[in-house]
Formats: structure tokens, sequence, C-alpha cells
């Protein structure tokens, strides 16, 4: 299933054919790079014993998981005269030798009922210690929910923060007049479409829990705010009103939703329940209040005002009181999404031509640059290493998921239409 | 494989996946047809076969102008269309059944919510405006499609002239 193309002025072109089904009439083009500076933590993955009997070998995916991660570089181990399969197998000053700081070594047991038994261990070469080690068993089509499941455990092991190669991102898909909402692990695999309209679809925001997507849908001719159970597909309007709905956040508990409103003649935030209900207007200004993002503690809410002119990110506590405003530079400021531990948070900056994701401290600070050119709406990774944002690249918007110092970037593409809107999702994925 | 390839510079994956899922997805939406997504700022030919001309279907009425423009980041409703406006609402007075929709739009560029405030915001001027010359507030509805829905394509001048628009649209048209 992996076909290698040829390498061409040091880019590399690797084909990844999956989840192909026979007779599918539909094809979708996705192309999924890494691009950037090699990672810190230089990492050898030698394939596991027998994995090539799997239709989906494990270790590949861990590579390309840990290598979209920015955080490590894979050690080429072709050129190395030592292929171990466990601890007692590894020839440590070879792998030392080829600037290996760790190493994964596994097997593959094929058993009974199509089941297969996957089990590895890392070790620190310098130290010849295990790190971590796990086994697994598993139907063949879960294989790769496995190889994600270890590159998480290594990336805990070696960095000491949960990995994030089993969490999902939300988009939309839009190709001339057609509309997809989709939702796919961070590597690009298990892509479902969760909704097809021929009118805009437009933010979506993830529940907590990772059960249900929250989005706009323009299918009624006006903006509406919906909320679907992802693994039922059943959906409903949680908020349908007069004039538009839209911008919806969950709070921390997924009680909640925050969405702006336009009953009152112009656009403000106001809390509605996620089980259905009144809502209550949350902010009171004269101009456009829109685009709610809760803190983790569920005490704050960001958002966007225009009421002192340009749009400007501020704060405002979700029982009531004065906004603070926490952006100064520029005249445009806009799509807030604060950071798993609170302490911080994306926006875009208008910066002459250009819309740059931007990286701030809640506690104030000038913020630092991510990206520059055309961006929107960056949302932070669960466990905050990562923003994933969209960009325009040659008038066609594309996603990139960028560690935080903006050294490397994941991008997501799709050959023939936009990637727009992104949310990365909950480490909760049931 | 070769691994050195593989993480040296720049991977590429790409990944073939089917649309057939395995999860459910919803049924879609009812389609719109081209006409009624872009009809909402023309007026229908008129109907040589009917003696009285609907004057919503007269193409030579005043009402047959459905398009208010407005000038860069600005909402406020400029001297030109207001004749239109009243047009309108001299028509919506007289006829207290019919329901109108006001679609505010915006240019290409920045945050997709904010933009959809902006439309908002350009909506309620014109919804506004028709309140003030006597039209019931019932007859009327102010919503945005933001930058989502652009007549003109792109980001020229003239195009983004063009979105910053807001369309009046006759319920039952």
């Amino acid at each position: 299933m992996l076909k290698l193309q040829t390498l061409v002025k040091g880019l590399m072109t690797l084909a990844l054919v999956l989840g192909v089904v026979s007779g599918a009439r539909a094809e979708m083009n996705v192309e999924f790079s890494v691009d950037g500076s090699a990672g810190r933590y230089a990492i050898a993955i030698v394939p596991f014993k027998d994995e090539a009997a799997l239709p989906t070998a494990p270790t590949p995916v861990v590579r390309t998981d840990l290598a979209l991660s920015g955080e490590f570089r894979m050690v080429d181990g072709s050129s190395v005269a030592n292929v171990p399969f466990d601890p007692t197998q590894i020839d440590y000053a070879k792998w030392q030798a080829a600037g290996a700081q760790a190493i994964a070594v596994g097997k593959v047991v094929a058993g009974a009922g199509g089941q297969s038994t996957i089990s590895f261990r890392l070790m620190d070469v310098g130290r010849k210690k295990e790190l971590t080690s796990g086994q697994f068993t598993v139907p063949q089509e879960r294989v790769r929910e496995v190889g994600h499941t270890i590159a998480d455990m290594i990336y805990q092991a070696i960095l000491g923060q949960p990995g994030i190669f089993n969490t999902r991102i939300a988009y939309v898909l839009k190709q001339g007049r057609s509309y997809q909402l989709q939702v796919a692990n961070v590597d690009g695999s298990n892509l479902q479409t969760i909704l097809r309209s021929r009118e805009p679809i437009m933010s979506p925001a993830w529940s907590p829990n990772g059960r249900f997507l929250a989005y706009v849908s323009f299918e009624t001719h006006k903006p509406v705010v919906w909320v679907q159970d992802l693994a039922t597909g059943s959906r409903r309007a949680v908020a349908n009103f007069k004039g538009s709905n839209s911008a919806p956040a969950w709070s921390p508990d997924g009680k909640r939703l925050a969405v702006v409103l336009t009953t009152s003649g112009n656009s403000q935030i106001y809390l509605v329940p996620a089980a259905g209900g009144s809502p209550r207007r949350l902010t009171y200004s004269d101009g456009i209040d829109t685009e709610p993002v809760w803190a983790p503690d569920g005490g704050t809410l960001l958002f966007v005002s225009d009421r002192s002119g340009g749009p400007q990110v501020y704060s405002v506590d979700t029982e009531g009181g004065t906004p603070r405003r926490l952006t100064w530079q520029g005249s445009y400021n806009v799509s807030p999404r604060i950071s798993p531990d609170g302490k911080s948070f994306t926006y875009i900056r208008k910066n002459g031509g250009e819309f740059r994701v931007v990286i701030q401290d809640i506690a104030g600070g000038e913020g630092r640059v991510l990206s520059t050119g055309y961006n929107e709406r960056p949302s932070f990774a669960p466990n905050g290493r990562m923003v994933l944002y969209a960009s325009v690249v040659g008038g066609k918007s594309v996603l990139y998921a960028a560690t935080q110092d903006g050294g490397s970037k994941v991008k997501l593409a799709v050959i023939n239409g936009d990637v727009q809107d992104p949310a990365w999702g909950p480490f909760n994925n049931p | 494989m070769n691994l050195k390839q593989l993480f040296i510079g720049t991977a590429t994956v790409t990944l073939l996946a089917a649309c057939a899922s395995t999860k459910p997805v919803p049924a879609p939406v009812a389609p719109t047809t081209a006409s009624s997504a872009a009809g909402t700022s023309q007026a229908a030919a008129a109907d040589s076969s009917k003696t009285v001309l609907d004057p919503l279907k007269d193409p030579n009425s005043p009402l047959a102008k459905r398009s208010v423009y407005f000038d860069f980041d600005k909402s406020e409703l400029k001297d030109e269309f207001k004749p239109l406006v009243a047009s309108h609402s001299d028509y919506l007075k007289q006829h207290g059944e019919q329901k109108i929709v006001i679609q505010g739009n915006t240019d290409a560029v920045g945050s997709r919510e904010y933009n959809l405030g902006l439309g908002q915001r350009r909506a309620e001027t014109v919804k506004k405006a028709m309140e003030v010359l006597g039209v019931n507030g019932k007859q009327l509805e102010a919503v945005s499609f933001g930058k989502e829905k652009p007549r003109a394509e792109g980001n020229s001048d003239a195009a983004n002239a063009e979105n910053r628009r807001d369309d009046i649209v006759y319920q039952g048209q």
C-alpha cells in the first residue's frame, strides 16, 4: 500500500494510499506533507518483525506521526548493520554512531480470528534503559490506531507530555459551490464527511467530549447553529432565531454554548444550554461582538468586538461584567483561541496586507508571529504544542499545523478544493 | 522504504480516501437551485399572459432593483440607494402580508465570523431605514451571508465592490 516516489531537489513525495474501498466512486486527493526543520530529538523506529504481513504496517504510522509533531528527527536505519526486534538484539554502539538517542523495536504476532498482537519497547540508546513499552492485540483494521497509540506513548516517554496522534481535526472542504464538513485524524486518515451541502458551512466547534460538532450551516438560506452527534449523525438546531446565528463555542463542561445572535439588531454574544433552552445575553455593545471562545477554567470568555473601532480581542467573565481588551497592536485582531493551559491565546493580526497567526500571553506582551501571509482561524492542539490554521497559498486554502515556534509545519491540502475553517479536536476520541 | 529519503526535506503523502464512509452521513440538505440563489437580486421576466403585471415581476418597476451597495468598511446607506429603499418600503406598507429578507454581504478578506457581523450590520442598515419609513418590522428579517456567498469571485477592487452589498429577497420568490 506504500508507494515511494522519486527524490527531486531535496523534496520527497510519498504516496500513501489508504482507505480505498473497492468500487468507491468518489475519490478525494489529500496532500499531506511535513515541511521544515528537523526535530530536536533523534529517534530510530526499526520496522517491527513480521509487520509487512499486515495490510497497514505500524511503524510507518509511528514515524509519520512523530515527524509531523515537529519534535523528532528520524534516524536512517538503512545503513546500520543491525536490525533488532528485541532489546537484547540491539547493538547500541552502532545506533549511537548513527546518531540515535532512542530506538524503538517490536514485533507482530498473528493470532486467531484475524487478530494480531503488536508489542514494542522504546530504549534509551545512551543508557540502554527502557523508556516505555506496550502490547496490543487488535483486529487488522485497528493497526493504524495502535500505531498512533505507540507514537503517543513514545511522545509522552520522551517529552513528558501527551501526544496528539489519536486526536482529530474538523474542517470545511469547499469544491466550487459544494461544501463538506469533514472530520479526519491528524494524520489525514479516517476521513469522514459529516455533512454535505450546496450552501456554505462554517465555524465547526468540538464538544469537550469529542462526541459532538457544533457548526453554522446556511442550508435554510441563513446562518443557523446546529449540533450534530458524530456517532449517530443525528442533529438539531440549537440557535435558529430571527436574523443570523453563528460562532458556536462549547463551555469546558459541555453544558453550554456561546453563540452570536442578532435579535438585538447587532451581533452580540449569548449563552444557550447545549440541551436546548433560552439564550441569556452576555455582551452589550453597539458594535459587533463575535468569535467567543471559553477559557479552560470555564470562568472567562475571549471574544472579538469592534466597540472601540476596529475588531480587537477582549476577555469577559462568563457571569458578565466589563470586558477587558487584550490586543493593542494593529487595528484588526480577530479569531482568538485560548491555549489548553489557559496562559496564552492565538489569533489573527492584520499587518498591512497580511493576516498573521500570532501567539500572545493572556497576561500581556507583544505576542510572536507564527505565520505570515494570509491566514485564518488558528486553534491549538489539545496538548498546546501545535497550532492549526487555514492559509491561502496560490489562491487556494490549505491547512497547516505548525509547532509553536513555527519551525515545523504540516500541510493538509486537497488537490481540487479549498480546505478551510479548521478546528483541532480534544483528546477525547470516543 | 528508504528512511533517509523519507525524512530529509519535505515528505508529501498523497492520501486517496474513499468518500464512502462507514459512519452515517445525514441525508443531503435540500439542494438549492441556481436560480433561487442567484436570482435574488433580479426580478423574474414579466409574464406577458397576465393582464395585471405584478410589480415585483415587472423588470421596469423600481422594485426590480434589489441590491444596495456600500463603501469599503462602511455600513451607512448611501444617498443614491435611498430611493430604492423607499420604493420597497412603499410596496411593503401597501402589502402588509408580504415579507422580505435583507441579505448582507461583504468582500472576501478577513475573519469569516467577523465578516458575518459586518454583513449583518449592512443588512440591519436597510432594515432600520425601512422601519423608519413605516414598514412593520415583522415583515423584515435581516440576515448575513458574510463573505460566504460572493456574487463576484476574487479580491479585485471590482469584485470587492460588488460583494459589499445587501440583497432584498421577497418571500416566495
